[in-house]
């Protein structure tokens, strides 16, 4: 893959500010346009051009995790959202929320739990694609 | 009794963990459990024998009527008393039988899961909830016929036995459901006052057929018995609890229960009177040719099964009388039987009957015990087994139009069964020794006194009748027929044609054992023609359903990407098209019409990009113009604003271009152009997709989109949902469930695309 200066360079200050970017839409998603799905997508894309930039063993070594890994952790944060209400004896996976608004997240609850989960499975789903498409390469 | 079963799936559960430390005593700790199962239900004997009916309510899932109910009558306790009572003997024996095995921890697990569904199939009245345990004791059944499953013979019957019983499932499910409709209760007891309106039902038909089907694949009834037999492939204990003494009989058990509310009809009683007197038959004659030891026992299992089922079919008070007599005695002798079988097999090395003799010096305790179940099973005085035959004979006879052919067809069966039990039970322990491939010496403690204790048992209950089954048998009655007989069980009869029978029914059965060894020779080369045998339709209908399966493989997934789309899309427009031709007369082809600059623009650019996708000869080309009509897509539902739909569809494009510049360079060049055939045909398919895709808009946006979900999610998205954002709101609350079988899936796809991306192609070749 050709390597370009400008690109590589841009691409380490990008990173960060893609990701957070992402949060953004995360958190953002119950009262604005955003949500764990697109937030997601983002950041697996701010990944993908970090790869596209520095190549494929730069950007793993970024991500530190196995893809893999993301989507366990995803399903599983999805599936412990559902637990708050079992405990408080309501129909599975009713949401339920703390009164209490945050500075940054605002209401916390467990659809944001949820969301959360989707979030990090969509981005590792992606990376896992993308990843596994260019180690072929080598 | 909820509490009883859910001990017995933990105790299941936590059975390997204390297996390995306490192995050497593992018999002694397993059986301790079937034992306290047996003693629980034993302290309500007499409640039920004087008439109460036990009944438990647990709540499961009562918005769909099915709940945990639990009902102990004079039926479900003989069940469940014969059930746990075997476990104990079973368990304990397996401890020393299964010690040479691999993974006896999980044999214990399997036959814990057993046990514990077929207690609960038992005492459920809830249709659902017995069909749950029903189909729990068909999956325990196949993993322990399956138990060596290192041999593939093993997998195979395992898996016939699966399918059969599990086909029968599947009819009674569909039976069950139809009934619960004209009562509209799931409860088996709610049924009990229906049985006119049942009979009068235009599904009743239906039902019955279905029930039937459900209980005969269960029971090993004809044409579905062949299972049975093979599945002597099971490690011995297991055929002789599941086998012989439990499993087989819930179909018939299921007859006995369903008796209230299907009862009464011809079509009922006849048809399983028919199928149990040509098991019952068959099975016997069956038997004639085979030598093994435990194939003996299981077409004399069958052939009682048949019996049992015909009893139910005649139906009389008597009937029900010998049916309750009969399936306890079967069950003390026939676990026996069996478990001496094993102990042969496990001491001597070989099941072969022939190879088999004059063991009784070497094997003392194991020979007495068989002789002892033998005694029952050919029906000699003063055993249970007497009694039982006694009585069914007596029932036959009390028919009137049938009664004459019946009474021949069952001496015969009889005298058959007579001549299996001299071959299994006396056999192998009398005449001359003869060189087997172990070294035989009586067996170790264990798996002497289960056996002994059951063998014991069927001599008390022929000399105590009263005591032991007395008690029981009219509420067991009750439970299948709606009066109470007041039956008395005793031993002797007296003098009368009945006993003259029984005497007959022994003498034939010796001369059979001789004129046996003489025929064998002859009638081994007897080969039933194929179609005669319903095991050959098996095997041909599991062919032919691997033929048909390979065959559409072939047609719908031959590995070319192009032709799975165009399936996908010609399927689908071929059905979606159909309902929209219904509704033609809705449709209205001029809606109000006004574009803006903006979209008369963006169209353009898309048919511009379209144009550019199909001609380019260059693949990039292509997708970055693919990429166009993807982002193009978005500013349109900015437009029409939909910034969540815009923001993902620019999210998903942009990772769609890196992806698919990722897999071109992976690709040859456009070498193969499409052929002016197949380019003809995509055009086609193409054009008609997206014609469809008009009209279904133009259909879409002429009727009254009022509906009243967006009324429900818009008013209650920021009260219940706590956020303004109604399409997230949507998808992370209320329709969360949802949300997460996506996201299972699109993990699971790409688990798929990795496999898929990591598998060589060469690695397959080897």
């Amino acid at each position: 893959m050709m390597f370009s200066v400008i690109l590589s360079t841009a691409s380490r200050y990008l990173l960060p500010l893609l990701l957070i970017f992402s949060f953004f839409l995360l958190l953002r998603g119950h009262n604005e346009p955003g949500g764990g799905f697109v937030g997601g997508l983002v950041a697996a894309a701010a990944y993908a051009l970090y790869f596209i930039a520095n190549g494929i063993d730069e950007a793993e070594k970024l991500l530190k995790a196995e893809p893999v890994k993301l989507i366990a952790v995803g399903l599983l944060l999805a599936v412990i959202s559902a637990v708050p209400s079992l405990l408080a004896g309501k129909n599975f996976m009713s949401g339920i929320w703390l009164d209490t608004n945050f500075p940054v997240i605002g209401k916390l609850g467990s659809p944001l739990i949820f969301d959360v989960g989707v979030y990090f499975l969509v981005l590792g789903i992606a990376l896992k694609i993308i990843f596994s498409l260019a180690e072929e390469d080598k | 009794m909820l509490n009883l079963i859910i001990i017995g799936f933990l105790a299941s559960a936590v059975a390997p963990f204390i297996y390995k430390p306490l192995k050497k005593y593992f018999g002694w700790i397993a059986a301790s459990f079937p034992l306290y199962l047996f003693l629980s239900f034993l302290s309500r004997y007499r409640e039920v024998a004087d008439g109460k009916i036990i009944k438990e309510y647990i709540e499961w899932i009562p918005a769909l009527g099915i709940n945990f109910t639990f009902l102990l009558d004079g039926l479900s306790l003989t069940f469940v008393l014969i059930i746990t009572l075997i476990g104990v003997v079973v368990f304990l024996y397996a401890g020393a039988y299964m010690q040479d095995y691999e993974h006896t921890d999980r044999f214990y697990v399997y036959i814990g899961i057993f046990m514990t569904s077929m207690v609960g199939l038992v005492v459920s009245d809830n249709m659902i909830t017995m069909f749950v345990f029903w189909e729990l004791t068909s999956i325990s059944s196949y993993l322990l016929i399956g138990f060596n499953h290192h041999k593939e013979k093993s997998r195979k019957l395992a898996l016939q036995a699966l399918l059969v019983t599990g086909g029968g499932g599947l009819a009674l499910m569909a039976g069950l459901i139809l009934l619960s409709q004209i009562s509209g209760s799931l409860e088996i007891s709610a049924l009990y006052d229906l049985n006119e309106t049942i009979r009068n039902a235009p599904t009743y038909t239906a039902i019955v057929i279905l029930v039937l089907i459900g209980a005969f694949t269960k029971s090993a009834q004809f044409p579905f018995h062949f299972w049975l037999p093979n599945a002597m492939e099971a490690p011995t204990p297991v055929s002789a609890y599941l086998h012989s003494a439990t499993m087989v009989k819930a179909g018939i058990y299921l007859i006995a229960r369903m008796n209230h509310s299907l009862g009464g009809t011809e079509l009922w009683q006849d048809t399983i009177l028919f199928a149990g007197t040509l098991t019952m038959l068959f099975a016997a004659i069956l038997s004639f040719n085979q030598l093994d030891l435990k194939k003996l026992l299981a077409y004399s299992t069958l052939s009682v099964l048949g019996t049992l089922t015909m009893l139910l079919g005649i139906g009389s008070n008597l009937a029900i009388k010998a049916f309750f007599i009969y399936l306890v005695a079967h069950s003390l002798y026939k676990g026996t039987l069996f478990l001496v079988a094993g102990t042969l097999d496990h001491e001597t090395g070989t099941r072969d009957v022939s190879k088999l003799g004059g063991l009784k010096k070497l094997m003392p305790v194991t020979m007495i015990t068989a002789a002892l179940a033998s005694f029952s099973m050919m029906g000699i005085i003063p055993l249970v087994g007497f009694i039982g035959k006694e009585t069914v004979y007596e029932s036959i006879l009390e028919l009137d139009y049938w009664g004459l052919y019946l009474i021949a067809i069952a001496v015969l069966a009889n005298a058959l069964i007579v001549m299996i039990t001299i071959l299994v039970g006396f056999k192998p322990f009398w005449g001359a020794r003869s060189s087997t491939p172990k070294e035989p010496h009586e067996a170790p403690i264990k798996m002497l006194f289960g056996p002994a204790i059951l063998a014991i048992l069927g001599l008390l209950m022929g000399i105590f009748p009263n005591t032991f089954i007395g008690k029981l048998l009219d509420q067991s009655s009750l439970s299948i027929l709606s009066e109470e007989l007041g039956l008395k069980i005793k031993l002797w009869h007296g003098f009368n044609l009945v006993l003259l029978l029984s005497i007959v029914t022994l003498l034939l059965g010796i001369v059979f054992y001789f004129i046996r060894t003489k025929l064998l020779h002859i009638t081994q080369n007897i080969k039933l023609i194929r179609i005669f045998k319903p095991s050959e339709w098996y095997e041909f209908a599991i062919n032919g359903m691997m033929y048909i399966a390979k065959l559409q493989t072939k047609i719908l997934q031959n590995g070319y990407l192009r032709n799975y789309i165009i399936f996908i899309l010609v399927t689908a427009i071929g059905i979606a098209s159909f309902s929209l031709y219904n509704v033609r007369s809705e449709l209205t082809i001029s809606p109000d019409f006004s574009l803006t600059f903006y979209e008369g623009a963006i169209a353009l650019i898309i048919i511009l990009s379209t144009f550019m996708v199909i001609t380019s000869d260059s693949r990039l080309k292509s997708i970055v113009a693919l990429g166009v009509v993807g982002f193009t897509m978005g500013v349109i539902f900015i437009i029409h604003s939909a910034p969540d739909l815009a923001l993902t569809t620019f999210a998903i494009e942009t990772l769609t271009v890196i992806l698919f510049v990722l897999v071109l360079y992976k690709l040859p060049k456009f070498l193969k152009f499409s052929k002016t055939s197949a380019k003809i045909r995509d055009i086609i398919i193409a054009s008609s997709v997206g014609i469809f895709m008009t009209l279904m808009v133009l259909y879409i946006t002429s009727i009254d989109l009022v509906s009243e979900f967006k009324k429900y999610y818009t008013d209650t998205s920021v009260p219940g949902g706590k956020g303004r954002n109604v399409v997230n709101v949507i998808l992370v609350d209320f329709r969360a469930i949802d949300t997460l079988g996506e996201i299972t899936v699109l993990a699971i796809a790409a688990l798929g695309v990795y496999a898929l991306l990591k598998l060589k192609l060469d690695d397959r070749d080897e």
